[in-house]
């Protein structure tokens, strides 16, 4: 893995200043939103990444971790008032004990019978949540309004600093991202992708590293949870522990390209102002076209070309030296 | 008192089901050596590098590598301990570059890139592959393959290396290189297990070599003598062949 080049981190501060200014010309909600989306399925993305892109287990189960977050910190602070950032790092760490508690039995599972497994432990996960009292069941849980400041993780006159926190967000996974990518836990990871063989004939614990993907993966996934119960201040196993969720975290990183470390975050800046504009503009005739075109996108990309968005602007690369 | 060796196979058995893939294996490797397993297809050459390496575990026996009893350890660790190997198919990286194939490897005793690096082009230097390392592994031959494969696991740093069929498929000219290749590790102190087919390789290059039939052992000797053993000779060729003494 080759360091950063010059022209990569000046273009990369060319664009973090234009999202930095973005809210302040775009003052509408709307739009607001929709980028707030964008860092957080971002995020999720760049998570997801970690452990499908690079470490090869294509996880279909990541909302189990997003509502494991959102949940954690959530009921830490209706029940015991605890600070929400505190609940955040808890949620995180919470996650990834869950992630390798169940990643461990599913050591030796690979490409679709990981994702079956994935996908089995996201369900059980929601029922779960459907069904315990303790934390709402399917009434799910309603935040409490505390005054609005950066320390109480709670705004609500402007969406302006959820949209700060979360690109701050977006930031920190992407470095966790770049560290684990350009350190020998990359090139471990992508040895497990090809093969446990040629991993375990290197030396490499095929065990040990895939559950710190899965932790690291968990970890990021349930910051993004959190997030998303402080800015909607609402939570049920309906809106943060669904199976599409799920999904289109892997659809966001594929039609991205994953195994590249921005190419989750281009696929989240394509995929989420279509389904929200899509959704706003034709969703309320109930017509399904928001879906249609959604589909028509993730087709057409993956039809030709596989490796992702990402692929396509590396190849121009490629092709321009 | 008899001095421990270096590696020692001790009554392997290993079985699938009612199938004895090895039957009661012995033997044993000094340091330095070059020993040949050979045999038909079926022979259970394959398996027995299997129980070596750790990826089966043996039924019954005991493995033992510098006096430490290996039996049953997992194959990363028996790694860790200076066992490499390479697979009859070719195991590399597919979306990595040469360079980074061998840096993956090199890894197992470094924990930062840069001296892995530089151990990787080392080694890579000495299989010849080191003008290919920009290149992805999609656009190499297969005979470089099958050397990187080998780069990989020296890159490890092993003390005994252990390939399986790594001459299989390659033109007269590659097979030199890889005989050539083999021979030189050796001469960098590294002991070498090989299992092989190609005869002519088997002949010029081992210390000593051991025939596997049906999942036993059935002759061990030099190259000389192994090849005009009636009973190998039968194992090949059936057991109408007579053979005509010369």
């Amino acid at each position: 893995m080759r360091n950063l080049t010059f022209k990569q981190i000046s273009s990369g501060i060319g664009v973090l200043i234009l999202l930095i200014l973005f809210p302040l010309v775009f003052q509408k909600p709307f739009p607001q939103h929709v980028m707030i989306l964008v860092f957080m399925f971002g995020m999720m993305a760049v998570a997801w990444n970690i452990m499908g892109g690079y470490a090869g287990m294509f996880s279909f189960g990541q909302v189990a971790f997003f509502g494991i977050g959102a949940y954690t910190s959530s009921f830490l602070l209706i029940t015991y008032h605890i600070n929400p950032w505190l609940g955040l790092v808890v949620g995180g760490l919470i996650a990834a004990l869950v992630a390798a508690a169940i990643g461990y039995p599913c050591s030796n599972l690979r490409g679709h019978y990981f994702a079956i497994a994935s996908i089995a432990f996201g369900e059980i996960v929601r029922t779960h949540f459907n069904n315990w009292k303790l934390v709402g069941a399917a009434e799910g849980m309603t935040l409490p309004m505390l005054e609005e400041s950066f320390r109480n993780f709670m705004f609500h006159s402007s969406k302006l600093p959820y949209y700060y926190i979360m690109l701050a967000f977006l930031i920190i996974s992407l470095v966790v991202c770049y560290i684990v990518a350009t350190s020998k836990m990359g090139y471990y990871f992508r040895a497990i992708k090809e093969s446990h063989d040629v991993a375990k004939v290197l030396g490499i614990n095929v065990v040990w590293y895939r559950l710190i993907a899965i932790m690291i993966s968990a970890f990021l996934t349930a910051m993004a949870g959190t997030f998303y119960a402080q800015y909607v201040l609402y939570l049920d196993p309906e809106s943060v522990l669904i199976l599409p969720i799920s999904i289109q975290i892997v659809l966001i990183s594929m039609l991205g390209g994953a195994g590249s470390i921005m190419g989750p975050v281009i696929g989240a800046a394509i995929l989420m102002p279509v389904s929200e504009i899509t959704r706003v503009m034709l969703g309320h005739k109930g017509t399904g076209i928001d879906m249609i075109i959604y589909g028509a996108l993730i087709t057409l990309i993956s039809v030709y070309q596989p490796k992702g968005v990402w692929g396509l602007f590396s190849n121009i690369g490629k092709r321009a030296k | 008192m008899k001095k421990t060796p270096f590696l020692e196979v001790n009554g392997v058995t290993k079985r699938f089901g009612g199938l004895f893939a090895n039957d009661n294996i012995d033997f044993t490797v000094e340091e330095r050596e070059i020993v040949s397993i050979i045999g038909p297809n079926g022979a259970g050459k394959s398996t027995l590098f299997n129980c070596v390496t750790g990826f089966y575990h043996p039924n019954s026996g005991k493995i033992s590598f510098l006096g430490e009893d290996i039996t049953g350890y997992r194959a990363d660790k028996i790694c860790k301990m200076g066992v490499a190997r390479t697979f009859q198919i070719v195991q590399i990286i597919s979306d990595m570059t040469v360079l980074e194939n061998a840096v993956t490897g090199a890894l197992l005793r470094f924990n930062k890139i840069q001296p892995a690096v530089e151990k990787a082009e080392e080694v890579l230097t000495f299989t010849g592959l080191i003008e290919k390392k920009g290149l992805l592994v999609t656009q190499i031959t297969i005979a470089d393959k099958k050397k990187l494969e080998v780069s990989m696991a020296l890159a490890t740093q092993p003390r005994l290396l252990m390939l399986d069929e790594s001459m299989a498929g390659l033109t007269r000219v590659e097979l030199r290189g890889m005989i050539d290749l083999i021979k030189k590790v050796r001469d960098k102190g590294i002991t070498l297990v090989v299992v092989e087919h190609v005869m002519e390789a088997v002949m010029e290059i081992s210390d000593r070599v051991i025939v596997l039939n049906s999942g036993r052992k059935i002759m061990e000797g030099s190259p000389q003598e192994v090849v005009v053993n009636r009973e190998v000779i039968q194992a090949y060729l059936g057991e109408k062949y007579n053979v005509v003494s010369s």
